[in-house]
């Protein structure tokens, strides 16, 4: 093929179990089969190592809502906007969320402004800056899928194990099987199958998957990040297709189990309950599809204990952005009208150009590699 | 992104708390999430601060010489690595 190929496949741990399975896969997959990768740790690998140009054209990656930064609706944003305007107050949050736009601001524009928002690396600072900060509240925005809800569990137990009574948390945390099923039950996203999330799994088990699978007749191949494990999952999903089968497959065994760490779901369920609704940002309302703190631990809930001024307007994206359609597997950055003009990584218009794991920032980054994307 | 490499638990405090050995960078993780016991010497996949499970000696030794291969192929510049913040999926 290109001289893409080549660089791509030098210079890998197994050059040869590259070029072995792209080989396979080509020989085996005879029809178009549209993949799609629930998670943004998924998207970067197939983009980064230019997946989608290895493999043959029938291959076709679609990417999925698993991003939680993406799946922000502005709503929150100005949750956390508001939460971090209170006098002495610390806000913190992982990962690119001090980046996306709310309505208004967004809090890395807030922090310039010389509010207290912090970004951090493990969750677990949040204790310490409580500890250390006695006399102001720190409020956890928290964020993300199965994969840190253990973790924010495990902060409301040391909060209280620890007499910590100047620690709010305002959750965020989302399933994965509710939007996937939101996806596929809205009937016109076109997936054949899917990849399953490699950390979401090591938490949940690979057993949330078997109903997507036996439902929507799709398989279901749970693949680990490396380069060479998405390959294996896609060869195991054509495989699958073939002989018209529709299980869940385990790619990721050595981190995988079927049921997961138990430990760590009982944790979440010792802390947090479904939410009726949850509005994802593009997506819309997914019932259940988010958890909350229990009733009796209200008194660590912000939403709860800061009522009076969180905002309760839901807002959408600006129109030109099609994030929402990017989200559902309907369209492709390359689709978008403002994508790499007026909407870049330092100039995001949506959250998907914002987050690092975003469909739109990744295709920014490395489309160069995934041609195949801008003519689809 | 979370590339999911094995660390070597080097040594574990009275908090529960464990050093670990990730491709020879040190850091401290909890170890709260995890039932099974954890002794020095064991492989956990870390997570934001967090070790999610254990994982078996030689499934992590396969990874480790996994990545070491291509972080060489980084460092001869055959691959770049400019990864930006991960989102925690
Ligand atoms: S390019 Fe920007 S505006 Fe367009 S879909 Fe992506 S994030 Fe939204
Ligand atoms: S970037 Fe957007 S599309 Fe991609 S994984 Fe994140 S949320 Fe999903």
């Amino acid at each position: 093929m290109s001289e893409v190929e080549v660089d791509l496949i030098e210079g890998f741990r197994n050059p040869e179990h590259m070029k072995a399975l792209a080989a396979l896969i080509k020989k085996e997959c005879t029809s178009k089969i549209n993949i799609m990768e629930v998670c943004g740790g998924h998207t970067h690998t197939i983009m980064k190592f230019g997946l989608s140009q290895i493999l043959p054209d029938f291959i076709e990656f679609v990417h999925g809502p698993g991003c939680p930064v993406c799946i922000m609706p502005k709503e929150r944003i100005d949750h956390a906007i508001a939460l971090a305007s209170m006098p002495n107050t610390i806000l913190a949050t992982l990962g690119d969320m001090i980046r996306v736009p709310g309505s208004k601001t967004s809090l890395q524009k807030l922090r310039a402004e010389g509010k207290d928002i912090r970004s951090l690396y493990s969750p677990l600072d949040v204790i310490k800056i409580a500890k250390e900060n006695p006399d102001k509240n720190v409020v956890f925005f928290a964020i993300g899928f199965e994969t840190t809800t253990p973790m924010s569990a495990v902060l409301v137990q040391q909060a209280i194990e620890q007499n910590l009574s100047n620690i709010f948390f305002h959750i965020n945390h989302v399933t994965v099987p509710e939007a996937v099923d939101a996806i596929m039950s809205g009937g016109d996203a076109k997936i054949d199958a899917f990849l399953g999330p490699s950390h979401v799994s090591v938490i949940t088990g690979f057993k949330i998957y078997e109903p997507i699978a036996e439902t929507y007749h799709t398989p279901v191949v749970v693949s680990g990040f490396e380069p060479t494990d998405v390959m294996e999952s896609v060869l195991r999903i054509v495989r699958q297709m073939n002989e018209g089968k529709s299980v869940v497959e385990n790619e990721y065994a050595r981190a995988v189990s079927r049921e997961g760490n138990l430990k760590a779901q009982e944790l979440v369920d010792t802390y947090f309950e479904q939410r009726e609704h949850f509005r994802w940002r593009g997506i819309g309302d997914i019932p259940m599809s988010a958890l909350k703190l229990r009733p009796k631990f209200s008194a660590f809930d912000a939403e709860i204990v800061f009522d009076e001024i969180l905002p309760k307007t839901e807002l959408n994206d600006h129109k030109m952005c099609i994030c929402g359609d990017i989200l559902k597997g309907k369209a492709k950055p390359f689709d978008c009208k403002v994508f790499g003009k007026a909407c870049t990584p330092s100039n995001p218009m949506g959250s998907c150009m914002v987050s690092s794991e975003g469909a739109c920032a990744a295709y920014f980054k490395y489309g160069k590699l995934n041609l195949k994307g801008a003519k689809a | 992104m979370c590339l999911s490499i094995p660390s070597r638990v080097v040594e574990i405090d009275e908090n529960n708390y464990a050093t670990v050995d990730t491709m020879g960078v040190k850091r401290k993780v909890t170890l709260d999430l995890i039932a099974e016991e954890v002794n020095v010497g064991d492989y956990v996949l870390i997570h934001v601060g967090f070790a999610m499970n254990k994982i078996s000696k030689e499934h992590a030794e396969d990874s480790i010489a996994a990545y070491n291969e291509i972080a060489e192929a980084m460092r001869d510049g055959e691959i770049s690595d400019e990864e930006g913040n991960s989102n925690y999926v």
